[in-house]
């Protein structure tokens, strides 16, 4: 049974030598993941909303064209994102643009190139997701925005994105941790995430094992804290279970103390038979279900 | 006469081939309050929600003082300003409080100042009897309260013209009383109000006229005095005594 301190003995060799790869590892990872979900947030909201903006038969044939083709457009970026493995996406656009263009565009940081492939594949399921959020929202939220009215922008950032957002943020915390673990694919366009760390402590020392320990041990850190975070920012979202009652003036303090506000109000008391039932049930109890 | 705030003419709805509106007239004038009755199905709500262009209507026009607002370049957001509306599940808006529920169309439809709407907002929570509740969350208070809320939002916005579409049909029983308080108390201020209602009491002693709806077409009309003793229709005979006996 010596294998345990043999283990031990080469992780701490191993992050004695490469422990600085190892973090900056982690600390690329952790920004390319972070900020790809963010900027992927972003395009899937903005795909959501354009997605759902509603479209009458009685609106002019311009406008149904236009939102018909929009729709038709971002449904093949969603499937084409969805639908292709990252590591290809990451190809296609690291090479395949400078190849295609005959090295007009091309990428001079790999930062963009990463950040890129990330973000927009991120946003292709975000605007599902997102696209789910809005519907799920009770259409009458919309309507009493309508009937206040707010047109469709207002009624989006006021009303419905809020709520959806909340809703989503299981979603979004989903995609940050599938993205945390998901960049070590971009090893392909030679980004060093924490992945890449692992690639080249191997390549010089050969000890797979213990470095794919340290590596375990690192993702699983990271996804750790980041559900933390989020459970966090759910909670936060959803505000305090109770609320204080505000009372600007000594009267109406006063008049809480004898007076539930459950129970009537002072704009009640201008009827006149309220205030006579009001001392009526004060004398003999409440009584039930007349009307 | 006071002047007219709303006409509606030759209004016709169809969902499909399945016609909800016949050909319905009327007119609102100022300081009106109307109330629409009618079996379920009959197609009140239908009239109210096209009144405020939730639903399109498939033929007739809809004129505010005078302009149809079915007219194409016609805003709705604009137009629906004017139009307060009260629904039977309140509508309240979830992710905010009591306070910015009566604050958020004001200023972002009105553009008012933050704290003129909040002065304003406060005035009108006061006169429904819901200030003490200004930091809850719609989640946290009942029905009535929710309801209140959801009229001083729509007062709020200072409309001509208010639209209450069954405001009481989803309260518990004894909380229908605080709302028809307050809307009696409206009513007393001068409001005009187009009250969608199954309240036969409300409609009789506060409206200044009341609509008997039937299958789509206005079957009576009247004041409700003449309209609730002495029905000159059949159906409104057989309706009314439907709902004594109930």
């Amino acid at each position: 049974m010596n294998e345990v301190p043999e283990l031990y003995s080469d992780i701490l060799y191993l992050l004695d030598r490469y422990g600085g790869a190892y973090l900056s590892g982690v600390r690329n990872t952790l920004i390319l993941a972070l900020t790809a979900t963010v900027i992927g947030c972003l395009i899937g909201f903005l795909c959501g909303i354009l997605q759902t903006i509603p479209c009458a038969k009685t609106d002019n044939p311009f406008k149904r064209f236009f939102l018909g083709l929009l729709r038709v457009v971002i449904r093949a970026y969603v499937e084409i994102f969805r639908g292709t493995p990252m590591v290809l996406q990451a190809v296609f656009i690291y090479y395949g643009l400078p190849y295609i263009t005959g090295g007009q565009v091309k990428f001079s940081n790999v930062w963009v190139a990463a950040l890129l492939v990330v973000s927009i594949n991120t946003g292709a399921y975000m605007a599902e997701s997102v696209r789910g959020g809005i519907i799920s929202i009770d259409p009458g939220q919309t309507e009493g925005a309508k009937a206040i009215g707010m047109n469709h922008v207002q009624t989006m950032l006021s009303v419905i994105l809020p709520q959806a957002f909340r809703n989503i943020i299981p979603q979004i915390g989903n995609n940050f941790i599938i993205n945390i673990k998901d960049t070590s694919v971009m090893f392909i366009i030679s980004f060093t995430e924490f992945f890449a760390a692992h690639r080249a402590a191997v390549g010089a020392t050969y000890k797979y094992f213990p470095s794919a320990v340290i590596e375990m041990v690192g993702y699983l850190c990271m996804t750790l804290i980041a559900s933390f975070l989020l459970r966090w920012l759910e909670r936060r979202m959803d505000g305090a279970d109770s609320y204080e009652l505000v009372a600007d003036d000594q009267l109406v303090m006063a008049a809480g103390t004898y007076n539930h506000p459950d129970k009537g109000t002072p704009f009640d008391e201008r009827s006149k038979e309220y205030r006579e039932q009001a001392r009526q049930e004060l004398k003999y109890g409440r009584t039930r279900g007349e009307r | 006469m006071e002047e007219v705030i709303l006409q509606v003419n030759h209004l016709s709805k169809s969902f499909g081939s399945n016609q909800v509106l016949r050909d319905i007239d009327f007119s609102v004038r100022k300081g009106d309050v109307i109330s629409i009755i009618g079996a379920s199905g009959s197609g009140k709500s239908t009239l109210l929600r096209c009144i405020n262009l939730l639903e399109t209507p498939s033929s007739g026009e809809i004129l505010y003082h005078g302009k149809n607002v079915l007219a194409p370049g016609v805003k709705a957001p604009e137009y629906r300003a004017h139009v307060g509306m009260v629904f039977q599940s309140f509508n309240l808006f979830n992710n905010m409080t009591v306070l910015d529920n009566c604050m958020v169309g004001q200023i972002k439809v009105l553009k008012r100042e933050k704290e003129q709407a909040r002065r304003h907002a406060m005035e009108y929570l006061e006169k429904v009897g819901m200030a003490p509740y200004i930091k809850a969350k719609p989640r946290q208070i009942s029905g009535g309260q929710k309801q209140r809320v959801a009229i001083a939002r729509a007062m709020a916005m200072d409309p001509e013209i208010l639209l209450f579409d069954e405001p009481t049909s989803a309260l518990d029983p004894e909380m229908v009383g605080e709302v028809l308080n307050v809307m009696q108390a409206l009513a007393d201020d001068g409001m005009t109000m187009l009250v969608v209602t199954h309240e036969m009491a409300f409609a009789r002693d506060v409206s200044s006229q009341v609509v008997y709806m039937n299958q789509g077409v206005i079957c009576e009309q009247g004041e409700p005095e003449a309209l609730f003793a002495h029905p000159q229709k059949q159906e409104t005979k057989d309706f009314l005594s439907r709902f004594r006996k109930g």
